[in-house]
């Protein structure tokens, strides 16, 4: 599903990303582990072009998004993406932060119907009464559009448990609720994969438990998950494969039970040893 | 200063029988409508250059826009308001050949005016919106404008009312100098009345009050704004 090829990125002359190769399947959780600075979050970045890669090449169905051509909105709306400080949309009710997007993106596709209507309109006005063209006809309108988004969001939230936070605002939520709506968020536009960036980072202890939750019952579903995360016992538990990462480069693409019971590399086994001896 | 009162009662005459008040509803309004439309069209060039200037810009175009959009802000940061009048006015309209009244004038030139410092302040706004908030909107799809629109934007305003409204105060004040292009303000009237009655002391002192009246009623009105806004963001 997500071809990458040779993928660079540098920042002012210091190349962060030294060419990485790898394919994502469906279906595939991924975990991308890796020393602080090793390049995972800006690896994650890359993905959905929220940095723009330097070099390389990211086919996502069948479409290079690296390319500054393609329309990068249209391909982004597949590609969820979860941060770690959650970034609700501080100015929206949890509701509709979730509703945001979905309306938007069929407001303007109905937006364009409509101007073509115009067009058409104005092409009628010189055309013979027999062979004038008819209108485009337009497959909702604009209640539709509220009505089905807040369906699903409400579906949405129920499904975490908080259809009663519906109506306010991100800043009464706790960090564990935030990043729960952050998640369902990126749902609503029914990506085909979801980019994790240290979900449970910011979180406070007590609050890890749910998120994670979350994220087990999505990859239940088959949803294609990427995950940097820090949580050792969720990659071996949840994932199906373990990228591990150092200086810019993936030094190892392994099931779990391979790279915990079995690394490698040098780094890898030294990552390992300090990361699981903290615990 | 026995004729204080004296005065005072010359003052009044003219204001209530010699059609004093008139002039002065007149140069109320025109001060009013002078500032309201300034600020309006200085938020709105204010808000289109801070944003120009935020563009990422790796591109040539936005590269053009932000230094044209630095050129307008020296431009109009770096000289006086009144000049700015006098040229519009004395120079400008009759190169264009445009017909435009004192007023008109005026509100054009304090919306061009504060649109360049409304621009910092929306600057400093922008700035204060976590970046965060961008990036949420860019992936999940929205496009640059979009999110700026419907995200970033109304948490900058917010966060710049205050600011925003000592504006518009300084607005009010700074337009006293519109009398430079021909249009009947407050100090207009005033100066009227002063100049029908020999006498300046309480026209002016009057004129004062009037100011300070309407800066105190602004004070309170975004007071209340700020307030509401507040509260739309605690719902629970
Ligand atoms: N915007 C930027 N400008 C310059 N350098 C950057 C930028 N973003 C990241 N870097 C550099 O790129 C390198 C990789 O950073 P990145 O954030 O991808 O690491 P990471 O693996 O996510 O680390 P962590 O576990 O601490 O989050 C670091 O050396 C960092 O200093
Ligand atoms: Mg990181």
């Amino acid at each position: 599903m997500i071809d990458v090829i040779n993928l660079k990125k540098s920042y002012d002359g210091t190349e962060v990303l030294k060419g990485i190769n790898v394919t994502i399947q469906k279906g595939d959780i991924v975990v991308i582990l890796g020393p602080s600075g090793s390049g995972k979050s800006t690896f994650l970045r890359c993905l959905n072009c929220m940095e723009d890669p330097s070099d390389g090449n990211i086919i996502f169905n069948g479409v290079d998004i690296a390319d500054m051509k393609v329309d990068i909105n249209i391909h982004r709306r597949k590609m969820g993406m979860v941060f770690q400080h959650f970034n609700l949309f501080n100015n929206k009710t949890v509701i509709q932060n979730i509703m945001m997007a979905p309306v938007h993106v069929q407001s303007q596709e109905l937006r364009k119907i409509k101007r073509k209507n115009w067009w058409i309109r104005i092409k009628r006005i010189f055309q013979k009464s027999q062979a004038k063209q008819a209108l485009l006809s337009l497959p909702y309108s604009k209640q539709d559009i509220q009505k089905t988004a807040l369906n699903d969001a409400t579906k949405l939230l129920k499904r975490i448990g908080l259809e009663d936070k519906a109506n306010v605002y991100p800043s009464t939520l706790s960090g564990g609720q935030k990043q729960r709506v952050a998640i369902v968020r990126a749902l609503a536009m029914n990506p085909d994969v979801i980019l994790f960036d240290e979900p449970t980072s910011a979180l406070d202890p007590e609050m890890v438990g749910e998120v994670l939750d979350l994220m087990r019952s999505l990859a239940k579903e088959g949803m294609t998950m990427i995950i940097v995360t820090h949580e050792m016992g969720f990659a071996k538990e949840v994932a199906n494969r373990i990228l591990f990462m150092d200086q810019g480069q993936i030094l190892e693409d392994a099931s779990p039970s391979e790279f915990f019971s079995n690394p490698k590399t040098e780094r890898a086994k030294e990552f390992l040893s300090k990361v699981l001896s903290v615990k | 200063m026995g004729n204080i009162s004296q005065k005072i009662t010359r003052f009044l005459e003219i204001f209530w029988e010699q059609n004093g008040y008139v002039k002065v509803l007149e140069g109320l309004q025109n001060t009013i409508l002078i500032a309201i439309t300034g600020l309006i069209i200085g938020i709105i060039i204010g808000t289109l250059i801070a944003t120009a200037r935020v563009i990422p810009r790796y591109k040539l175009a936005p590269k053009i826009l932000n230094g044209f959009c630095g050129f307008y802000v020296a431009l109009f940061r770096g000289t006086p308001i009144v000049v700015q009048l006098l040229v519009f006015y004395y120079v400008l309209l009759p190169i264009l050949g445009l017909k435009l009244t004192g007023v008109q004038v005026s509100m054009l030139v304090f919306g061009l005016n504060s649109g360049a410092y409304i621009s910092e302040i929306m600057r400093s706004g922008l700035q204060s919106v976590d970046h965060g908030q961008l990036e949420a909107g860019r992936a999940v799809g929205l496009s640059f404008g979009t999110s700026m629109r419907k995200i970033v934007i109304p948490q900058a305003v917010k966060n710049i009312l205050p600011t925003l409204g000592n504006e518009f105060i300084s607005l009010i004040k700074e337009t006293s100098v519109v009398s430079f292009v021909g249009a009947a303000d407050l100090y207009v009237a005033f100066n009227y009345i002063g100049s029908s009655s020999y006498e300046f002391m309480v026209p002016y002192l009057v004129m004062a009050l009037i100011y300070i009246v309407i800066v105190l009623i602004i004070t309170l009105l975004i007071k209340l704004l700020e307030r509401s806004l507040k509260k739309s963001d605690r719902r629970n």
